[in-house]
């Protein structure tokens, strides 16, 4: 297809430790199409994270990409060595990683701090057009100019948070990655920095991919969601097919599982505890908690399969 | 009616000067010793809800005002009344991997109490005590005793830390944001847990948290702070369903609900910015931001006004209603 700016097939990231090969992330695939919104939710430990990292390919040991491919428009980025993959990012894919925002340098002044990248990337741009382009920028965000020669301190987190968007942005990259990009913000801030994210992508039909754990701010925001447990993607569908016909068994619990403004009841939580990723239930990682579970749910990992359009689910119930 | 913990007009500040920031600002509140309540402290990061947790639980001094245990000020009472202060009040912080020590195993935070606070006649009695609240908490005793810290998940350290305030059979159980840092999926199995021994124990509960959803489910009276003052007070379906007071009613709107019918324009208004300087005002804390603001507002701080039978809000919208507390003065019973 040729909408797809961002391709993930069959990619694992394990974890060397002493007592054997973590693995965080065990053979996903995806898509990004242009200018889409893909929301990546799962609990903590479910990979989410660490996908988002490998595909900026900046795993840290001792984490290792074993195997997969990570296609960005026409780059193998899994293909790419460190030089390349350094012309590549900020410009073509950016980040926004968790907790960017206490990430600042907080002895260099905002302005500064967002010029870097662009000035490592494109050198020989004259100052003037420098200033525009970061009045510009941070227009984007919903920040006034005077921003620029203020330090981090001097700013709130919502602000902060906008500083390390405009970053991101700065080079009009393909992809934005958005790693939790307002947990550690209040609601009302985090419906704003939102709304920013999703005026700068209609401005620049970048497509982002939100990673989080938030299902209500999926809901609200993207328009396909991919749902991971245990280093899996378990279920990949619209927003809608997925909030309103969950297939997978922990989609359905887990939506069932959210406190809502609605109906009050009695609170039902998925029962048991999330898989150990060192030594994996066999078979299907989640047939542990599942309520559905079948003796070949022990024994199969259950293949990812269509069921309807635009949508897959790896469980042996729809096999 | 007895009253187990009373704040009155409880003020902290933090700093001094015009850099002082006013955390809490005249708080008032009351916990009942007989009728159990689950009273949800709602608020932002800021609102100083964390600030009232820790004066109501004595680990911090007020500016001004004073907390009441049974009648009595906490900071004038002898040990034998800490004593007892600690037996009946017990918290339940936000961190689960913070609380314990990674060198002991889980029993110990719970036999500690157990020993302190001389509950059992026996090894055998203490033992099935720590039993019976693993239980209660829905944790299974043989895959939890003998376990270090590290061996347990995130949910199950939480789930300790209630087991360990049962063990106490408190009046009172002040619980800081215990569900945020647990998994979506076993956030629901912890609150419902909250609201068994509520409901089976008769404890009360001072449940603080940003998470609006969450006390709607499990609370019935909310206390809605803004930068330290108290903005709406009252019945939860009230305030969670028909907010009064401006703040309330962007805080409740911002929240994302599961729910993809209403998704969010973009082209909607941003509510009013909040990245503004948040200057020390006259008035009400809230003007800098409010769509409704009037002149009045950056003048006088406004009292509670009894907006409907249930409920008090801090606007000047409503003046024309009756004045229920005077400035910044709220107790949920006052309401409801």
């Amino acid at each position: 297809m040729t909408d797809e700016v961002l391709q993930i097939r069959d990619l694992r990231v394990y974890y060397h430790t002493p007592s054997g090969p973590v693995k965080a992330v065990d053979g996903i695939d995806f898509s990004l199409m242009r200018g889409e919104r893909f929301g990546l939710v799962g609990e903590s430990g479910s990979g989410k994270s660490t996908t988002a990292w490998a595909i900026m390919r900046m795993i840290k040991p001792p984490g290792v990409i074993e195997s997969g491919t990570i296609r960005l428009g026409d780059t193998q980025l899994s293909r790419l060595s460190q030089p390349e993959l350094r012309n590549v990012r900020l410009s073509e894919i950016a980040m926004v990683p968790q907790g960017a925002m206490n990430s600042l340098n907080p002895v260099m002044r905002v302005g500064d701090q967002i010029l870097d990248g662009i000035r490592t990337h494109r050198n020989g741009s004259a100052s003037r057009d420098l200033t525009e382009r970061l009045k510009d920028l941070l227009s984007m965000v919903g920040l006034p100019p005077h921003v620029m020669n203020l330090y981090p301190h001097e700013l709130s987190g919502g602000m902060k948070q906008r500083v390390c968007i405009a970053i991101a942005i700065s080079l009009q990259p393909k992809v934005v990655i958005a790693d939790e990009p307002t947990s550690a913000l209040d609601v009302v801030v985090q419906r704003q920095i939102m709304q920013t994210l999703s005026n700068i992508q209609r401005r620049l039909g970048a497509a982002i991919l939100l990673v989080g754990h938030d299902m209500g701010l999926m809901a609200k925001f993207v328009d396909r969601i991919g749902v991971m447990y245990g280093g899996k993607l378990v279920e990949v569908g619209s927003v809608r097919d997925i909030f309103l016909e969950p297939k997978h068994p922990y989609t359905q619990l887990l939506i069932s599982s959210l406190p809502s403004l609605d109906a009050k009841g009695v609170l039902r939580g998925i029962p048991g505890t999330p898989p150990s990723l060192l030594t994996p239930p066999p078979g299907c990682v989640f047939h542990p908690r599942c309520p559905h579970v079948m003796p070949r749910c022990s024994i199969e990992v259950p293949d990812p399969r269509m069921a309807g359009a635009e949508r897959w689910v790896a469980c042996h119930l729809y096999t | 009616m007895t009253t187990l913990l009373e704040a009155r007009n409880l003020s902290r500040v933090f700093g001094s000067g015009p850099k002082a920031n006013v955390a809490l600002d005249h708080f008032s509140l009351t916990v009942d010793a007989n009728a159990s309540s689950f009273i949800a402290i709602a608020g932002e990061s800021g609102s100083g809800k964390t600030t009232l947790a820790r004066l109501l639980l004595g680990f911090d001094r007020p500016t001004s005002g004073e907390v009441l245990y049974r009648g009595r000020d906490m900071w004038k009472m002898p040990s034998r009344d800490w004593w007892q202060f600690r037996h009946e009040v017990q918290a339940i912080f936000q961190d689960p991997f913070e609380v314990f020590n990674p060198f002991y195993k889980v029993d110990h935070v719970l036999s500690v109490p157990i020993s302190k606070f001389r509950l059992a006649r026996s090894k055998a009695d203490a033992r099935s005590q720590i039993e019976n609240a693993l239980l209660a908490v829905g944790l299974r005793p043989e895959e939890t005793l003998g376990r270090y810290p590290h061996q347990l998940s995130g949910g199950q350290r939480q789930r300790l830390t209630v087991a360990r305030a049962l063990l106490l059979q408190p009046r009172l159980i002040i619980a800081d944001e215990p569900v945020s840092m647990v998994d979506a999926s076993l956030r629901a199995t912890i609150l419902e847990s909250l609201r068994k021994l509520h409901t089976d124990f008769g404890i009360s509960f001072l449940y603080i948290t940003h998470d609006l959803p969450t006390a709607y489910q499990i609370c019935s009276n909310i206390i809605v702070l803004y930068r330290g003052s108290v903005a709406e007070v009252g019945d939860v379906d009230l305030v969670i369903k028909t907010p009064r007071h401006p703040y309330s009613q962007l805080l409740i709107s911002s929240i994302p609900e599961p729910d993809v019918e209403t998704r969010w324009d973009d082209d909607e208004t941003l509510p009013s910015r909040s990245d503004v300087t948040l200057a020390p005002t006259r008035g009400c804390r809230f003007a800098d931001r409010c769509p409704a603001v009037m002149p009045m507002c950056r003048e006088t701080i406004p009292p509670l006004y009894h907006v409907d039978e249930k409920r008090a809000a801090a606007c000047f919208l409503y003046r024309d209603l009756p004045v229920l507390l005077p400035t910044g003065e709220a107790t949920p019973e006052a309401v409801v």
